[in-house]
């Protein structure tokens, strides 16, 4: 679907207490005129749950059940169960839930929901951190990254939640980004489309979690995905597949940018290059980048 | 009306499935997973039509309910001991979202070591959380307070959940005979839910977002208010449901023989059921000893209590839990509520029971003889040794 | 819309919930319609549902715009320009 073809609804309103240049803003405004009107979000702590405004206003023109941080998925499956019994089962039930309601807190709720076949999409827009409490390492958080609990950077290498999520088999998993919302629309429309549990993962970058300006957050997420350091790709039926210039890196047609590009700009990499250049930490997120790739090659040949 | 005889546990399923909720979210845990059990083999035989969710965990258990609640459906779950302290925080989600959740909490020692036995330290730990507590004493009590607890809950004057507790291994696995109506019969005392709040597309709220101290505020008072009128709507339910069905457990207290009582027994579940037998012993014995059984820990039955020492200024609390560093609960919520309005009262808190320590007749007895004999103090832990 | 009668934490969308938070901005996105060429990337980037689609254009709304900047970034002919706000 072409932007000028997006529904013009909005159901995330101008005046919410979102940052300046906000990621999670600018994804869910993309994800919801995919889902339009007739959809109903859980959303456990993380930024969106701040984001909302405060009593008795709300930012947002859905029906939203906020939840404790590990309960996304499992409040989730009791929307789909009382939507099932009100005969109201096109109702889309959706979670909005950052990284660390998903690949830390709320890992068990999630996995437990998926393997119940839940019919529900469950949606992980991942800035990388707990950002809602001011930027702490989460397992979604890459090595090296500063942030306050890892603050000569992080020592270990983030989780593949990806990984974790194609282990149950779903009917359909993806990765997105922020930076390109006809993917990222493309995507839950098909997912909407499908019986069962689906996982979308949005890359969003955020500015004073990474550290970068406020302007640029769509430039951080394209570089992520030029430089290979975020891969769009979809599973569905059992078959992975790449998108958009992943699938052109995976070809062969497109040779990714250095990953210093994407580093350089983000404050929270600064230590790799200052006072001088970390070659041996940077070749180990090279390294890593390397073999994700190659694995993920690998299950798309299978 | 029929009489069925069953454990107090398949008991608790059978009332679950008369009531007819929509959505039930359980996970297994010992001495309750008779009561899951029996559920799922309502659904599967098609005889409870509701969506079943064997989630991954209690807390989970309560998460999905109380998205199902807010969706707008009428909701049931159980738990015991560890289940209950997992859900503990969505204990307090539920009841801040005036979500009237009915839960049978099956009271089990924690550990660790492991005790699967009968104590109440489970739900007596979740006497903050805003849900109301019933303490049966009976199997039939059990089918009874079940369906009444939703009746109640579902009150516009009340909202808020219900937990309905039988004693470990004693009620729940124990068969006794039950008297149980027809399920149009239920149908009419208890009607279809109807939410006082839901998700609807067509109205798109936000439930939970940050609000401030003042509405916080607001919003507990709120909840205080809601309690207070429970009490009045929960002795009206008892009052029907004895009218409709004829069976009767008292309201928020059963009061039993304290007529003319020298000293009256406070207690609850199985040592309320097993203090009657107590009382009853020592009556033919010539001792004046009474019972106020408390069948409703919140809303707390201050009235009721205060009465009953008007009467008789001698109180024997027994507390099947300890507050650790303080005394039992009942105790010292007894005594907190009779300071300053019966100057007289006289109160003994014994604590019994505690990790499935067996409580019979006789060792009621020998606590009543202890306070009639003047060898009891302020706390005595019963049975040490 | 309809209001609930239950005291709980039950809350009602608005524009605006936070105020009128063009009062954030220290840069302001001036848009120059000439160069304009409609490809509707600032609408869909916009994270604050500031930039509105009129006729076949767009239009900023100053009054919730906070001046992020990711408008003028994300522009492929560089219609929109940041200016710093005069207060």
């Amino acid at each position: 679907m072409a932007i000028k073809d997006f529904p013009i609804e909005e159901y995330v309103l101008p005046g919410s207490a979102a940052c300046p240049g906000c990621p999670s803003t600018m994804g869910l405004r993309t994800v919801l005129k995919a889902l339009g009107k007739n959809t109903i979000l859980t959303i456990p702590a993380c930024c969106t749950a701040v984001i909302q405004s405060w009593y008795p206003y709300t930012s947002f023109n859905v029906p939203i059940l906020n939840i404790a941080f590990e309960a996304a998925a499992a409040a989730a499956s009791g929307i789909v169960a009382a939507l099932k019994k009100l005969g109201e089962e096109d109702i889309n039930v959706v979670v909005w839930a950052g990284d660390g309601g998903t690949y830390d807190i709320g890992l068990q709720a999630l996995s437990g929901a998926i393997e119940r076949q839940t019919n529900f999409l469950y949606i992980c827009y991942n800035n990388q951190i707990y950002s809602n409490t001011g930027i702490q390492r989460s397992g979604a958080t890459p090595y090296a990254a500063w942030t306050t609990t890892t603050v000569k950077g992080k020592k270990e290498f983030r989780k593949d939640m990806g990984e974790i999520i194609l282990a149950h088999h779903p009917p359909y998993a993806a990765t997105a980004c922020v930076s390109y919302p006809e993917d990222l629309y493309n995507k839950v429309k098909k997912a909407m489309g499908i019986k069962g549990p689906k996982y979308i993962e949005i890359l969003a970058p955020c500015p004073p979690g990474w550290r970068f300006s406020m302007d640029k957050t769509v430039e951080l997420g394209k570089l992520a995905v030029e430089t290979g350091a975020w891969i769009l790709y979809e599973y569905e039926n059992g078959k992975l597949s790449f998108n958009g210039i992943s699938k052109s890196i995976a070809e062969g047609k497109y040779k990714p940018k250095p990953v210093e590009d994407w580093l350089k700009l983000q404050g929270r990499f600064s230590h790799l290059f200052k006072p001088e250049k970390d070659e041996v930490r940077i070749n180990a997120i090279k390294e890593r980048i390397r073999e994700t790739w190659q694995h993920y090659k690998k299950l798309a040949s299978l | 009306m029929k009489t069925v005889i069953d454990t107090g546990n398949y008991i608790a399923a059978r009332a679950a499935l008369m009531a007819k909720p929509k959505v039930v979210a359980a996970y297994p845990i010992t001495p309750q997973t008779t009561i899951v059990e029996g559920i799922a083999k309502y659904v599967e035989n098609g005889e409870l039509d509701a969506e079943y969710i064997c989630v991954e965990s209690e807390h989970s258990a309560m998460s999905a309910c109380i998205g199902a609640a807010a969706t707008g459906v009428r909701t049931f779950t159980a738990t015991s001991a560890h289940g209950l302290l997992l859900m503990h925080e969505m204990l307090h989600w539920a009841a801040l979202a005036r979500l009237p959740i009915v839960m049978c909490n099956v009271n089990r020692a924690i550990g660790p070591g492991w005790n699967i036995w009968c104590d109440e330290n489970d739900s007596i730990a979740q006497r903050d959380t805003g849900w109301l507590q019933f303490y049966c004493s009976s199997n039939q009590e059990v089918f009874d307070t079940v369906i009444q607890a939703y009746k109640i809950a579902e009150n516009e004057k009340v909202l808020l959940p219900a937990m309905v507790n039988l004693g470990g291994f004693i009620l729940s696995h124990t068969s006794l005979p039950v008297k149980v109506p027809e399920q149009k019969e239920i149908d009419e005392f208890l009607p279809p839910y109807k939410p006082k709040w839901r998700l609807d597309v067509n109205n798109p709220i936000t439930h939970g977002n940050i609000i401030f101290p003042d509405d916080y505020y607001r919003i507990r008072y709120d909840m205080q208010l809601a309690q207070n009128n429970s009490k009045k709507i929960i002795k009206e339910v008892a009052k029907e449901w004895k009218e409709k069905f004829g069976t009767y457990h008292g309201d928020l207290v059963e009061v039993y023989k304290c007529d003319n009582a020298d000293l009256v027994i406070l207690a609850m579940g199985a040592i309320g059921a097993e203090a009657k037998v107590a009382v009853d012993k020592m009556q033919r014995e010539g001792l004046k000893v009474g019972l106020l059984r408390i069948r409703v820990l919140r809303p707390f039955p201050d009235e009721e209590i205060i009465r009953i020492a008007k009467q008789c200024n001698k109180l024997l609390v027994i507390d099947r839990n300890i507050s650790v560093g303080n005394e039992g609960a009942l105790a010292s919520e007894t005594r907190a509520c009779l300071k300053d309005r019966v100057e007289d009262a006289n109160v003994y808190g014994f604590i019994a029971g505690l990790g499935g320590k067996d409580v019979t007749y006789n060792d009621i007895e020998k606590m009543c003889k202890m306070v009639i004999n003047k060898k009891a103090g302020r706390i005595e832990w019963y049975g040490l040794g | 819309m309809k209001k609930y009668n239950v005291k709980t934490a039950i809350s009602y969308p608005k524009i605006g919930a936070m105020g009128k938070t063009g009062t954030w901005r220290i840069f302001k996105p001036i848009l120059d319609k000439n160069k304009c060429i409609k490809c509707l990337r600032c609408w869909v980037f916009c994270p604050e549902t500031a930039i509105k689609r009129v006729d076949n254009s767009v239009e900023i709304d100053y009054d919730y715009c906070k001046g992020c900047g990711v408008c003028a970034n994300v522009c492929p002919v560089k219609a929109i320009t940041m200016v710093k706000e005069e207060r």
